[in-house]
Protein backbone atom coordinates (compact mmCIF):
# COMPACT_ATOMS: atom_id res chain seq x y z
CA UNK A 1 0.00 0.00 0.00
CA UNK A 2 1.15 3.29 -1.31
CA UNK A 3 2.03 6.08 1.60
CA UNK A 4 -0.28 8.18 -0.23
CA UNK A 5 -2.94 5.53 -0.19
CA UNK A 6 -2.31 5.60 3.46
CA UNK A 7 -2.73 8.92 3.56
CA UNK A 8 -5.74 8.92 1.88
CA UNK A 9 -7.50 6.53 4.00
CA UNK A 10 -6.65 7.97 7.50
CA UNK A 11 -7.58 11.26 5.87
CA UNK A 12 -11.20 9.88 5.47
CA UNK A 13 -10.92 8.04 8.78
CA UNK A 14 -10.28 11.72 10.00
CA UNK A 15 -13.52 13.29 8.93
CA UNK A 16 -15.36 10.63 10.51
CA UNK A 17 -13.77 11.74 13.56
CA UNK A 18 -14.40 15.09 13.28
CA UNK A 19 -18.00 14.00 12.72
CA UNK A 20 -18.17 12.08 16.33
CA UNK A 21 -16.31 15.48 17.64
CA UNK A 22 -19.09 17.99 16.16
CA UNK A 23 -21.79 15.56 17.10
CA UNK A 24 -20.98 15.07 20.30
CA UNK A 25 -20.37 18.94 21.05
CA UNK A 26 -23.49 20.04 19.42
CA UNK A 27 -25.34 17.48 21.27
CA UNK A 28 -23.70 17.33 25.02
CA UNK A 29 -22.96 21.34 25.66
CA UNK A 30 -26.94 22.13 25.84
CA UNK A 31 -27.75 18.51 27.14
CA UNK A 32 -25.15 19.58 29.94
CA UNK A 33 -26.28 23.18 30.77
CA UNK A 34 -29.77 21.80 31.61
CA UNK A 35 -28.44 18.73 33.19
CA UNK A 36 -26.50 21.08 35.32
CA UNK A 37 -30.43 22.60 36.13
CA UNK A 38 -31.27 19.26 37.53
CA UNK A 39 -28.25 18.71 39.18
CA UNK A 40 -28.64 22.17 40.91
CA UNK A 41 -32.99 21.91 41.22
CA UNK A 42 -34.74 22.16 44.62
CA UNK A 43 -36.91 19.06 44.08
CA UNK A 44 -34.75 16.39 45.80
CA UNK A 45 -36.03 13.53 43.19
CA UNK A 46 -34.57 15.06 40.54
CA UNK A 47 -31.35 16.30 42.16
CA UNK A 48 -30.80 13.02 43.20
CA UNK A 49 -31.47 11.46 40.20
CA UNK A 50 -29.09 13.43 37.85
CA UNK A 51 -26.68 13.10 40.41
CA UNK A 52 -26.84 9.18 39.68
CA UNK A 53 -26.46 9.73 36.16
CA UNK A 54 -23.69 11.37 36.57
CA UNK A 55 -21.68 9.17 38.72
CA UNK A 56 -22.16 6.43 36.62
CA UNK A 57 -20.84 8.25 33.86
CA UNK A 58 -18.05 9.32 35.45
CA UNK A 59 -18.04 6.27 37.50
CA UNK A 60 -17.14 4.04 34.56
CA UNK A 61 -15.80 3.53 31.13
CA UNK A 62 -16.70 5.69 27.83
CA UNK A 63 -15.67 2.19 26.08
CA UNK A 64 -18.49 -0.03 28.17
CA UNK A 65 -20.82 2.65 27.85
CA UNK A 66 -20.61 3.09 24.20
CA UNK A 67 -21.15 -0.88 23.96
CA UNK A 68 -24.08 -0.62 26.00
CA UNK A 69 -25.66 1.99 24.54
CA UNK A 70 -24.99 -0.26 21.02
CA UNK A 71 -25.69 -3.36 21.91
CA UNK A 72 -28.80 -3.10 24.36
CA UNK A 73 -31.46 -2.22 21.77
CA UNK A 74 -31.30 -5.57 20.58
CA UNK A 75 -29.99 -7.50 23.80
CA UNK A 76 -33.41 -6.00 25.41
CA UNK A 77 -36.00 -5.54 22.75
CA UNK A 78 -34.54 -7.91 19.87
CA UNK A 79 -34.32 -4.90 17.47
CA UNK A 80 -32.00 -4.74 14.40
CA UNK A 81 -29.08 -2.39 15.46
CA UNK A 82 -27.05 -2.67 12.02
CA UNK A 83 -27.84 0.89 10.86
CA UNK A 84 -27.78 2.16 14.72
CA UNK A 85 -23.98 2.23 14.73
CA UNK A 86 -23.36 5.96 14.29
CA UNK A 87 -25.98 7.04 15.96
CA UNK A 88 -25.06 4.89 19.30
CA UNK A 89 -21.78 5.97 19.18
CA UNK A 90 -23.41 9.79 19.04
CA UNK A 91 -25.62 9.05 22.26
CA UNK A 92 -22.91 7.70 24.27
CA UNK A 93 -20.46 10.18 23.90
CA UNK A 94 -23.15 13.14 23.89
CA UNK A 95 -24.25 11.58 27.39
CA UNK A 96 -21.04 10.76 28.86
CA UNK A 97 -19.73 14.60 27.71
CA UNK A 98 -23.04 16.14 29.20
CA UNK A 99 -22.20 14.71 32.25
CA UNK A 100 -18.75 16.43 32.56
CA UNK A 101 -20.00 19.24 31.39
CA UNK A 102 -23.14 19.61 33.91
CA UNK A 103 -20.43 19.84 36.63
CA UNK A 104 -18.62 22.21 34.75
CA UNK A 105 -21.09 24.49 34.09
CA UNK A 106 -22.69 24.01 37.98
CA UNK A 107 -19.20 25.00 39.28
CA UNK A 108 -19.52 28.07 37.04
CA UNK A 109 -23.08 28.85 37.90
CA UNK A 110 -22.67 28.43 41.64
CA UNK A 111 -19.35 30.89 41.45
CA UNK A 112 -21.35 33.74 40.15
CA UNK A 113 -21.60 36.02 42.97
CA UNK A 114 -25.16 36.68 44.44
CA UNK A 115 -24.53 40.50 43.94
CA UNK A 116 -25.20 39.73 40.18
CA UNK A 117 -28.77 38.18 40.69
CA UNK A 118 -29.57 41.01 43.04
CA UNK A 119 -28.73 43.81 41.36
CA UNK A 120 -30.84 42.09 37.88
CA UNK A 121 -34.00 41.43 40.20
CA UNK A 122 -33.97 45.56 41.52
CA UNK A 123 -33.71 46.25 37.40
CA UNK A 124 -36.42 44.20 37.30
CA UNK A 125 -35.19 41.78 35.06
CA UNK A 126 -36.87 38.09 35.10
CA UNK A 127 -35.20 35.04 35.71
CA UNK A 128 -34.81 33.78 32.48
CA UNK A 129 -33.64 37.74 31.76
CA UNK A 130 -31.25 37.20 34.17
CA UNK A 131 -29.65 34.08 33.31
CA UNK A 132 -29.44 34.40 29.69
CA UNK A 133 -28.42 38.06 29.86
CA UNK A 134 -26.50 38.40 32.69
CA UNK A 135 -25.40 34.93 34.30
CA UNK A 136 -24.73 32.82 31.25
CA UNK A 137 -21.93 35.18 29.08
CA UNK A 138 -20.15 35.51 32.30
CA UNK A 139 -20.29 31.83 33.38
CA UNK A 140 -18.90 31.07 29.48
CA UNK A 141 -16.34 33.02 30.46
CA UNK A 142 -15.44 31.73 33.98
CA UNK A 143 -15.39 28.01 32.77
CA UNK A 144 -14.20 28.08 29.19
CA UNK A 145 -10.22 26.70 30.42
CA UNK A 146 -12.41 23.88 31.94
CA UNK A 147 -14.60 23.12 28.60
CA UNK A 148 -11.09 23.58 26.25
CA UNK A 149 -9.54 20.90 28.43
CA UNK A 150 -12.62 18.58 28.01
CA UNK A 151 -13.12 19.42 23.88
CA UNK A 152 -9.56 18.14 23.86
CA UNK A 153 -9.80 15.32 25.41
CA UNK A 154 -12.71 14.40 23.38
CA UNK A 155 -10.75 14.34 20.17
CA UNK A 156 -8.98 12.02 21.38
CA UNK A 157 -11.34 9.78 23.44
CA UNK A 158 -13.48 9.44 19.62
CA UNK A 159 -10.82 6.92 19.07
CA UNK A 160 -12.74 4.61 21.43
CA UNK A 161 -15.18 4.19 18.44
CA UNK A 162 -12.86 1.58 17.33
CA UNK A 163 -14.41 -0.39 20.09
CA UNK A 164 -17.77 -0.31 17.59
CA UNK A 165 -15.83 -1.17 14.72
CA UNK A 166 -16.60 2.13 13.19
CA UNK A 167 -13.78 2.86 11.00
CA UNK A 168 -12.74 6.56 12.21
CA UNK A 169 -9.02 7.32 11.76
CA UNK A 170 -7.65 5.11 14.89
CA UNK A 171 -9.58 1.84 13.31
CA UNK A 172 -8.33 2.29 9.99
CA UNK A 173 -5.00 2.87 11.67
CA UNK A 174 -4.81 -0.36 13.71
CA UNK A 175 -6.05 -2.01 10.35
CA UNK A 176 -3.75 -0.85 7.78
CA UNK A 177 -1.10 -2.19 10.57
CA UNK A 178 -2.14 -5.55 10.68
CA UNK A 179 -2.74 -5.48 7.02
CA UNK A 180 0.79 -5.00 5.94
CA UNK A 181 2.63 -4.96 9.00
CA UNK A 182 3.85 -1.60 8.87
CA UNK A 183 3.94 1.17 12.18
CA UNK A 184 3.45 3.98 9.63
CA UNK A 185 -0.05 4.32 9.82
CA UNK A 186 0.04 4.99 13.93
CA UNK A 187 2.50 7.62 13.52
CA UNK A 188 0.53 9.58 10.75
CA UNK A 189 -2.56 9.27 13.03
CA UNK A 190 -0.83 10.60 15.92
CA UNK A 191 0.21 13.49 13.71
CA UNK A 192 -3.37 13.64 12.06
CA UNK A 193 -5.16 13.80 16.15
CA UNK A 194 -2.24 16.13 17.08
CA UNK A 195 -3.12 18.88 14.59
CA UNK A 196 -6.93 18.23 14.88
CA UNK A 197 -6.01 19.52 18.70
CA UNK A 198 -4.16 21.84 18.02
CA UNK A 199 -6.80 23.41 15.97
CA UNK A 200 -8.96 22.73 18.48
CA UNK A 201 -6.92 24.38 21.27
CA UNK A 202 -5.79 27.37 19.09
CA UNK A 203 -9.67 28.32 18.42
CA UNK A 204 -10.75 28.10 22.09
CA UNK A 205 -7.59 29.97 22.53
CA UNK A 206 -9.22 32.74 20.52
CA UNK A 207 -12.47 32.33 22.48
CA UNK A 208 -11.03 33.10 25.49
CA UNK A 209 -9.30 36.10 24.03
CA UNK A 210 -12.63 37.67 22.30
CA UNK A 211 -14.01 37.49 26.31
CA UNK A 212 -11.18 38.60 27.56
CA UNK A 213 -12.41 42.40 26.79
CA UNK A 214 -13.78 42.38 30.65
CA UNK A 215 -12.90 40.95 33.89
CA UNK B 1 -47.11 61.77 49.98
CA UNK B 2 -45.87 59.17 51.54
CA UNK B 3 -43.50 57.00 49.17
CA UNK B 4 -42.98 54.09 51.46
CA UNK B 5 -44.05 52.97 55.00
CA UNK B 6 -42.96 49.79 56.38
CA UNK B 7 -45.18 48.73 59.64
CA UNK B 8 -44.47 46.13 62.86
CA UNK B 9 -41.66 44.74 60.07
CA UNK B 10 -40.09 41.30 61.89
CA UNK B 11 -37.49 39.23 60.14
CA UNK B 12 -36.07 36.49 61.33
CA UNK B 13 -33.23 34.82 60.09
CA UNK B 14 -33.97 31.12 61.69
CA UNK B 15 -34.53 31.81 65.13
CA UNK B 16 -31.98 35.34 65.28
CA UNK B 17 -34.78 38.00 65.47
CA UNK B 18 -32.78 40.89 63.14
CA UNK B 19 -35.54 42.86 62.62
CA UNK B 20 -38.19 43.94 65.76
CA UNK B 21 -41.41 45.15 64.49
CA UNK B 22 -39.99 47.93 63.27
CA UNK B 23 -41.79 50.65 61.51
CA UNK B 24 -40.97 53.73 59.75
CA UNK B 25 -42.04 55.71 56.57
CA UNK B 26 -40.27 58.24 53.68
CA UNK B 27 -42.33 60.82 52.31
CA UNK B 28 -41.73 62.66 48.85
CA UNK B 29 -38.83 64.15 48.55
CA UNK B 30 -37.86 63.24 52.28
CA UNK B 31 -34.26 61.95 52.85
CA UNK B 32 -34.16 59.53 55.95
CA UNK B 33 -30.69 58.17 56.67
CA UNK B 34 -30.30 55.25 58.82
CA UNK B 35 -27.04 54.74 61.26
CA UNK B 36 -26.27 52.89 63.92
CA UNK B 37 -23.42 49.90 64.48
CA UNK B 38 -22.43 46.59 62.41
CA UNK B 39 -25.24 44.04 63.12
CA UNK B 40 -27.91 46.80 63.93
CA UNK B 41 -30.42 45.40 61.11
CA UNK B 42 -29.64 48.54 59.27
CA UNK B 43 -28.46 46.92 56.16
CA UNK B 44 -31.48 44.37 56.61
CA UNK B 45 -33.85 46.44 57.16
CA UNK B 46 -32.94 48.20 53.45
CA UNK B 47 -33.02 44.53 51.46
CA UNK B 48 -36.93 44.07 53.14
CA UNK B 49 -37.58 47.30 51.81
CA UNK B 50 -36.41 46.32 48.10
CA UNK B 51 -38.00 42.70 48.61
CA UNK B 52 -34.56 41.04 48.57
CA UNK B 53 -35.35 39.51 51.89
CA UNK B 54 -38.60 38.87 52.59
CA UNK B 55 -40.10 39.52 56.16
CA UNK B 56 -41.89 37.99 58.64
CA UNK B 57 -44.25 39.98 59.70
CA UNK B 58 -45.69 43.45 59.27
CA UNK B 59 -46.38 45.26 55.56
CA UNK B 60 -44.81 47.24 53.22
CA UNK B 61 -46.46 50.00 51.02
CA UNK B 62 -45.12 51.71 47.85
CA UNK B 63 -47.41 54.88 46.93
CA UNK B 64 -50.22 53.30 48.70
CA UNK B 65 -50.05 50.04 47.16
CA UNK B 66 -49.34 47.49 49.55
CA UNK B 67 -46.10 45.15 48.50
CA UNK B 68 -46.87 42.94 50.92
CA UNK B 69 -48.57 42.17 53.91
CA UNK B 70 -49.46 40.17 57.06
CA UNK B 71 -52.75 38.20 56.85
CA UNK B 72 -54.55 36.84 59.77
CA UNK B 73 -52.98 34.02 59.86
CA UNK B 74 -49.80 35.43 60.44
CA UNK B 75 -48.59 34.45 56.81
CA UNK B 76 -46.78 37.07 54.70
CA UNK B 77 -48.56 37.62 51.26
CA UNK B 78 -46.15 39.56 48.48
CA UNK B 79 -48.04 41.28 45.41
CA UNK B 80 -47.27 39.28 42.72
CA UNK B 81 -47.54 39.71 38.80
CA UNK B 82 -48.18 42.67 36.97
CA UNK B 83 -48.34 44.26 40.76
CA UNK B 84 -44.89 43.26 41.84
CA UNK B 85 -43.73 44.62 38.79
CA UNK B 86 -45.10 47.72 38.62
CA UNK B 87 -44.17 48.41 42.81
CA UNK B 88 -40.51 47.44 42.06
CA UNK B 89 -40.24 49.83 39.20
CA UNK B 90 -40.86 52.52 41.84
CA UNK B 91 -37.63 52.08 44.04
CA UNK B 92 -33.63 51.81 42.80
CA UNK B 93 -30.68 50.38 44.94
CA UNK B 94 -27.43 51.40 45.07
CA UNK B 95 -25.45 48.38 46.54
CA UNK B 96 -22.63 48.42 48.81
CA UNK B 97 -20.01 46.44 46.36
CA UNK B 98 -21.43 48.31 43.06
CA UNK B 99 -22.51 44.59 41.29
CA UNK B 100 -22.15 46.21 38.08
CA UNK B 101 -22.42 43.66 35.10
CA UNK B 102 -18.93 43.49 34.63
CA UNK B 103 -19.32 42.07 30.79
CA UNK B 104 -21.61 45.54 30.00
CA UNK B 105 -19.94 48.35 29.32
CA UNK B 106 -20.97 51.68 31.33
CA UNK B 107 -23.50 52.96 29.03
CA UNK B 108 -25.01 49.14 28.72
CA UNK B 109 -24.73 48.93 32.48
CA UNK B 110 -26.84 52.07 32.71
CA UNK B 111 -29.58 52.00 29.64
CA UNK B 112 -29.84 48.09 29.43
CA UNK B 113 -32.72 47.41 31.62
CA UNK B 114 -34.59 50.31 30.87
CA UNK B 115 -34.73 49.39 27.26
CA UNK B 116 -35.39 45.86 27.81
CA UNK B 117 -37.12 45.39 30.94
CA UNK B 118 -39.21 49.04 31.15
CA UNK B 119 -39.40 48.90 26.98
CA UNK B 120 -38.61 52.34 26.63
CA UNK B 121 -37.28 54.60 23.50
CA UNK B 122 -33.95 53.46 22.69
CA UNK B 123 -33.34 57.02 21.72
CA UNK B 124 -34.47 58.55 24.86
CA UNK B 125 -33.20 55.91 26.77
CA UNK B 126 -29.89 56.79 25.47
CA UNK B 127 -30.04 60.36 26.11
CA UNK B 128 -31.11 60.37 29.66
CA UNK B 129 -27.96 57.72 30.32
CA UNK B 130 -25.82 60.40 28.75
CA UNK B 131 -27.29 62.86 30.91
CA UNK B 132 -26.73 60.91 33.62
CA UNK B 133 -23.47 60.40 33.31
CA UNK B 134 -22.47 63.97 32.87
CA UNK B 135 -24.31 64.50 36.22
CA UNK B 136 -22.39 62.09 37.79
CA UNK B 137 -19.56 63.18 36.24
CA UNK B 138 -18.10 60.24 33.97
CA UNK B 139 -19.35 61.46 30.19
CA UNK B 140 -15.67 60.24 28.78
CA UNK B 141 -16.40 56.66 30.52
CA UNK B 142 -19.37 55.44 28.90
CA UNK B 143 -17.98 53.10 26.83
CA UNK B 144 -15.29 51.74 29.66
CA UNK B 145 -16.04 48.56 30.98
CA UNK B 146 -16.80 48.42 35.18
CA UNK B 147 -12.62 46.93 35.34
CA UNK B 148 -11.13 49.54 33.99
CA UNK B 149 -12.90 52.19 36.32
CA UNK B 150 -12.06 53.02 39.90
CA UNK B 151 -14.34 52.30 42.75
CA UNK B 152 -15.45 55.29 43.69
CA UNK B 153 -16.00 55.48 39.48
CA UNK B 154 -18.03 52.27 39.38
CA UNK B 155 -20.47 53.29 42.36
CA UNK B 156 -21.02 56.62 40.41
CA UNK B 157 -22.34 54.50 37.72
CA UNK B 158 -23.92 52.11 39.71
CA UNK B 159 -26.25 55.20 41.07
CA UNK B 160 -27.03 56.18 37.14
CA UNK B 161 -28.16 52.75 36.42
CA UNK B 162 -30.07 53.00 39.34
CA UNK B 163 -31.32 56.41 37.86
CA UNK B 164 -31.87 55.40 34.61
CA UNK B 165 -35.02 53.27 35.85
CA UNK B 166 -36.47 56.68 36.98
CA UNK B 167 -37.59 55.57 40.57
CA UNK B 168 -39.69 57.52 43.23
CA UNK B 169 -37.53 56.21 46.08
CA UNK B 170 -33.31 55.06 45.77
CA UNK B 171 -32.27 53.40 48.84
CA UNK B 172 -28.34 53.32 49.10
CA UNK B 173 -26.90 50.41 51.14
CA UNK B 174 -23.42 51.92 52.81
CA UNK B 175 -22.52 53.71 49.29
CA UNK B 176 -19.40 54.64 50.10
CA UNK B 177 -18.16 51.58 52.65
CA UNK B 178 -16.49 49.53 50.18
CA UNK B 179 -14.37 52.62 48.77
CA UNK B 180 -11.53 55.19 50.32
CA UNK B 181 -11.67 58.66 51.75
CA UNK B 182 -11.21 60.31 48.39
CA UNK B 183 -13.25 58.17 46.44
CA UNK B 184 -15.77 58.26 49.62
CA UNK B 185 -15.79 62.33 48.99
CA UNK B 186 -17.17 61.54 45.18
CA UNK B 187 -19.78 59.77 45.70
CA UNK B 188 -21.16 61.81 48.49
CA UNK B 189 -20.90 65.20 46.24
CA UNK B 190 -23.54 62.87 44.01
CA UNK B 191 -25.99 61.95 46.87
CA UNK B 192 -25.69 65.78 47.82
CA UNK B 193 -26.56 67.24 44.40
CA UNK B 194 -29.39 64.63 44.28
CA UNK B 195 -30.47 65.58 47.66
CA UNK B 196 -31.23 69.26 45.83
CA UNK B 197 -33.42 67.73 43.81
CA UNK B 198 -35.10 66.75 46.70
CA UNK B 199 -34.91 62.86 45.29
CA UNK B 200 -36.43 60.88 47.67
CA UNK B 201 -33.84 58.45 49.07
CA UNK B 202 -33.00 56.22 52.30
CA UNK B 203 -29.15 56.08 53.02
CA UNK B 204 -27.69 53.66 54.83
CA UNK B 205 -24.21 54.64 56.23
CA UNK B 206 -21.13 54.97 58.29
CA UNK B 207 -20.71 58.72 57.20
CA UNK B 208 -22.03 60.32 60.39
CA UNK B 209 -21.48 63.89 59.76
CA UNK B 210 -22.67 63.26 56.00
CA UNK B 211 -26.15 61.45 57.57
CA UNK B 212 -26.13 65.17 59.10
CA UNK B 213 -25.31 67.13 56.82
CA UNK B 214 -27.34 66.19 53.82
CA UNK B 215 -31.01 64.33 55.71
CA UNK B 216 -34.08 65.18 57.05
CA UNK B 217 -34.21 62.82 59.41
CA UNK B 218 -32.48 60.17 61.11
CA UNK B 219 -32.59 56.94 62.54
CA UNK B 220 -30.31 55.28 65.00
CA UNK B 221 -31.05 51.84 64.99
CA UNK B 222 -29.48 49.01 67.25
CA UNK B 223 -30.00 45.34 67.65
CA UNK B 224 -32.90 45.21 65.24
CA UNK B 225 -35.38 48.19 66.90
CA UNK B 226 -35.11 52.20 66.34
CA UNK B 227 -33.56 53.27 69.43
CA UNK B 228 -34.23 57.46 68.40
CA UNK B 229 -35.44 58.93 65.38
CA UNK B 230 -34.04 62.36 65.40
CA UNK B 231 -33.87 65.48 63.23
CA UNK B 232 -30.33 66.14 62.38
CA UNK B 233 -29.91 69.00 64.57
CA UNK B 234 -30.80 66.76 67.73
CA UNK B 235 -28.30 64.26 66.53
CA UNK B 236 -25.66 64.74 68.06
CA UNK B 237 -27.24 66.63 71.12
CA UNK B 238 -29.06 63.71 71.82
CA UNK B 239 -29.69 62.85 75.80
CA UNK B 240 -30.13 59.21 74.51
CA UNK B 241 -27.52 57.39 76.16
CA UNK B 242 -27.09 54.34 73.56
CA UNK B 243 -26.47 56.94 70.96
CA UNK B 244 -24.76 59.27 73.14
CA UNK B 245 -22.35 56.35 73.49
CA UNK B 246 -22.36 55.89 69.60
CA UNK B 247 -22.03 58.82 68.33
CA UNK B 248 -19.33 59.25 70.90
CA UNK B 249 -17.71 56.66 69.63
CA UNK B 250 -17.42 57.90 66.47
CA UNK B 251 -16.50 61.62 67.42
CA UNK B 252 -13.37 60.16 69.05
CA UNK B 253 -12.30 57.99 66.39
CA UNK B 254 -13.02 60.72 63.99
Amino acid sequence: MSFSTILFQLGSGMLKSMGIFLWTIVLSLPLGLFVSFGRMSKNNTLRNIVKVYISIMRGTPLMLQLMIVYYSPFLLFGMNIKSFRFPAIIIGFAINYAAYFAEIFRSGIESMPVGQYEAARILGYGKKQTFIKIILPQVIKRILPSVTNEVITLVKDTSLAFSLAYMEMFSIAKQIVAKESTFMPFIVAAIFYYIFNFVVATFMEQIENKLSYYR
Amino acid sequence: MKILEMNHINKKFGDLEVIKDISLSVSEGEILSIIGPSGSGKSTILRCATMLESINGGEIIYMGQKAAYTDNNKNVIYAKGKEAKYINSKFGLVFQNFNLFPHYSVIKNITDAPIHVQKRNKKEVFEQAKALLEKVGLTDKADYYPFQLSGGQQQRVSIARALCMNPKILFFDEPTSALDPELTIEILKVIRALAKEHMTMVIVTHEMNFAKEVSNRIIFMEKGVIVEEMTPDEMFSSNNERTKTFLGRYHNMA
